[in-house]
């Protein structure tokens, strides 16, 4: 038991802190309720996806600059498919456009031996173009069914956004994490050369993780199409946000660590951060400084605890 | 030939681009049969083992397994084919746990749990997570690990390096079951008497070709060491000058009751200038702490350490080094600028006393770089990277540029592990001759043999406390072992 506890000690630290911000939010605005904090999740719907796939390639041991693009990409898609077709089979194919363009990302990176941070930033631009190609202006529509799904909560106090960012995750990620190549994973990220040798395929391993990147990347271009009930070829801020949330979320940079559940919650926190701030009427420039200063402050702290513990 | 043989590996070579690691290299194992590889270092042992292992493929030779043509492309192929190696660095994967480690290989638990408790490792959970255990642990499992996937071959490369004796011992006498049972096992190691203990044959390594195939025997230990140097060595040549004596009366480094808490409990001993003082010790025993608190790493709990007679309390490495000791780490990458010249390597203890010294002494400074780098005889590439020579080269840098600088006390912490015999014995003299400069060393090794021919005196540590201190003339490993054991209270060593 005291293992469990240990093992996810960051993770807890997390929840606590998420939930001291639900209860400052409360106290500044005593009429944030049900709706308030379904909006946030709503929000935070987008994020939460690219920082899932993020985190999956941080774990394997690289970075994916071009998660952003590939959720624009699948959002034009989704828009322009379900203008013509029914919202399942459209979703299918969007997640399926997703692996695979996760797939290009990791497959070029192992083939051709060009550092992560350079094919995905090359990428970046590619899914960009694409995405312009697809559908130079926003438009297209979303299925009516998929707009009202983000919307509500079915089960109490649960808003549905999160139950369907809770549900995505779990249907991807629990299976992978539990089978060979999620520990595949974790062993390429933690020690490349260790793992090759314990006969682990690496190159394999970090092209199927970029794909499942590709596919929650899927998931947030279904979700912004959700949200617009369009599609909008340019990228959002979701780059630079989701590798802030994997690093708040307790994924050691460099790879091996960590896990989806902490980022998730991050991103969380992050939002709910900003809504706080919008609250007390925090001018927006200062904003972005108080996000920094948390990010750093909260890692800090967390490896003196670490640290701490491991010394004990 | 023989109907037994499992691997056979012939006419094997690899070249990276313009070196040429291997040329010819052969070597074959029957059932039953534990096969040493060795070689100087260079000779091509390690680029041999990771073929074999299937971590690279040749550019040309085959490889045999039970007759068969073999294609070893990844370690994961060679497993397949029944050959599991243990590789000299842990191939564990640290964030794991130990759980993990397993089903990462498909390695059965239960035979894995079994092969912990035979080695001697206690106490294990599987949900430990790899990062958190010691080296000598992680060596053991991983040979578990190996040894529960039932191999037809078993490669161990420098098993014991980091073991304390009681593991190597349990580990020496595992393989032999193991051997008896019918398994082969190819093992690479630097260490003669644990090769001539165990081994059947030898495969001897120099410069990519196998130069010769030894039937171990009484009297093996020359021809071998003949075959890897490629020339008749001079018996004589390995009783290393010794112009003994202490200077002086006064000791440079006086340590008293020092306590390090938790493993060190009572530790005292002097070093006189001109003295190399031997630290003899099973692994795990406070040397690592002690060698650690007289570098300024921590400070004692309890005792004293004085130096030239004053009373010293080191708060930071800093400390250590303005009072003239300077600690050379087992860790050579810990020692060097990896990516500099050997020359900069050398003047770096001259640049950093460079603002006392001021300009007119570069001169000087060069002059003596020099000297240093011609008697560390590797003056050939003294212009390139100290990362492209190889391990024991580099350790002759970290330990040779105090020649140049001068030093008062220097403490080297297990300087020729994993060093081959050739550039050990070129060690010795380096640390002989800064002794006769008038420096004291301190000297902790891992391999007994070496106190008499390079101490002067040897300081036995066992369980946190100094049980000994021998004539370093008179120590023949068996007096020392047992010293170390903490068995010399009834016969008397010396």
């Amino acid at each position: 038991m005291s293992d469990i506890i240990k093992k996810n000690a960051w993770v807890a630290g997390l929840v606590a802190l998420l939930f001291v911000l639900l209860v400052l939010t409360k106290a500044i605005q005593p009429s944030f309720g049900m709706s308030g904090l379904e909006s946030v999740a709503r929000a935070a719907l987008p994020f939460a996806f690219a920082t899932a796939g993020m985190a999956v390639v941080v774990i394997v041991g690289g970075i994916d600059l071009s998660v952003a693009s590939m959720m624009a990409v699948c959002a034009v898609t989704a828009a322009v498919l379900m203008e013509r077709m029914a919202g399942v089979p459209a979703i299918l194919i969007v997640l399926g456009l997703g692996f695979v363009m996760g797939l290009i990302n990791g497959g070029l990176i192992v083939l051709t031996r060009v550092p992560d941070i350079v094919v995905t930033l090359a990428m970046l631009f590619v899914w960009e173009g694409v995405a312009l190609l697809i559908l130079e202006s926003p438009g297209g529509a979303t299925t009516e069914w998929l707009k009202q799904s983000i919307r509500g909560s079915v089960i109490p106090f649960v808003p549905n956004a999160l139950a369907i960012i809770a549900l995505c995750v779990a249907v991807v990620w629990i299976p992978l994490r539990r089978s060979k190549l999620g520990i595949s994973i974790y062993a390429t990220g933690s020690d490349e050369l260790a793992a090759f040798r314990s006969g682990v395929a690496v190159g394999r391993t970090k092209i199927v993780a970029y794909g499942v990147c590709g596919m929650f990347c899927a998931f947030g271009g279904l979700s912004l199409a959700s949200l617009t009930g369009i599609g909008e070829p340019v990228p959002g801020p979701y780059l630079m946000a989701s590798v802030a949330a994997v690093v708040l979320g307790g994924v050691v940079l460099g790879g091996g660590r960590g896990g989806l559940l902490g980022p998730i919650i991050a991103v969380l926190i992050l939002r709910i951060v900003r809504t706080i701030l919008t609250l007390l009427a925090v001018d927006p420039n200062v904003t972005t400084i108080i996000e920094g200063t948390i990010m750093v402050g909260v890692v800090m702290l967390g490896t003196a605890a670490t640290l701490r513990g491991a010394r004990k | 030939m023989n109907a037994n043989q499992i691997l056979d590996a012939s006419g094997i070579a690899k070249s990276f681009g313009a070196v040429k690691a291997l040329v010819d290299a052969s070597l074959s194992v029957s059932e039953g049969e534990i096969v040493a590889l060795m070689g100087a270092n260079g000779a091509g042992k390690s680029t041999f083992v990771k073929i074999i292992t299937g971590a690279l493929t040749p550019d040309s030779g085959k490889v045999l397994i039970r007759g068969k043509q073999a294609r070893v492309g990844s370690p994961a192929e060679a497993r397949r084919s029944g050959l599991v190696p243990v590789y000299q660095e842990p191939s564990l994967i640290p964030d794991l746990d130990v759980a993990d480690n397993l089903r990462l290989t498909d390695t059965p638990v239960a035979p894995f749990e079994r092969w912990v408790k035979e080695l001697g490792i206690e106490g294990l959970s599987l949900s430990d997570m790899v990062g958190d255990l010691p080296l000598a642990t992680l060596r053991i499992l991983d040979l578990a690990r190996a040894l529960a996937s039932e191999p037809d071959v078993l490669l161990l490369d420098e098993m014991t390096a980091a073991l304390p004796s009681d593991l190597v011992e349990r580990v020496l006498k595992v393989t032999r079951q193991q051997a008896d049972k019918g398994m082969g096992v190819i093992y690479v190691s630097h260490r003669f008497n644990e090769i001539s203990e165990l081994c059947d044959r030898a495969t001897v390594l120099r410069d990519g070709q196998t130069v010769g195939d030894l039937v171990i025997e009484p009297g093996v230990e020359d021809r071998a060491v003949e075959l890897m140097l490629g020339q008749r060595l001079d018996l004589a040549a390995r009783e290393v000058n010794k112009t003994r004596g202490t200077i002086g009366d006064t000791p440079r480094v006086r340590v008293k009751g020092v306590a390090i808490a938790p493993k060190v409990t009572d530790i005292s001993f002097d070093m006189f200038p001109g003295e190399v003082l031997g630290v003899v010790a099973l692994e795990g025993q406070g040397q690592d702490e002690l060698f650690e608190c007289l570098a300024g790493f921590m400070p004692p709990t309890a005792g004293s350490i004085e130096v030239n007679g004053t009373t010293t309390a080191f708060r930071h490495p800093a400390d250590a080094i303005a009072a003239g000791v300077k600690f050379v780490p087992g860790d050579r990458a810990d020692a060097l600028l990896a990516q500099r010249s050997v020359r900069e390597n050398i003047a770096l203890p001259f640049s950093a006393r460079m603002s006392s010294w001021g300009w007119l002494k570069m001169r000087h400074e060069r002059e003596r770089v020099a000297h240093a780098i011609e008697r560390l005889q590797i003056d050939t590439r003294a212009q390139g990277e100290v990362q492209r020579l190889s391990g024991g080269n580099q350790q002759k840098v970290t330990i040779g540029r105090w020649l140049a600088t001068g030093v008062e006390t220097l403490l080297l912490f297990d300087p020729t592990r994993g060093i081959d015999v050739r550039t050990k014995r070129q060690i010795y003299p380096l640390v002989r001759e800064l002794a006769e400069q008038g420096s004291s060393v301190l000297f902790y090794t891992s391999e007994l043999e070496e106190i008499p021919l390079a101490c002067d005196r040897a300081v036995v540590i066992f369980n946190g406390r100094v049980v000994d201190i021998i004539d370093a003339e008179n120590a023949d490993e068996q007096t020392l072992l047992r010293a170390a054991y903490g068995l010399t209270a009834q016969e008397g060593a010396a």
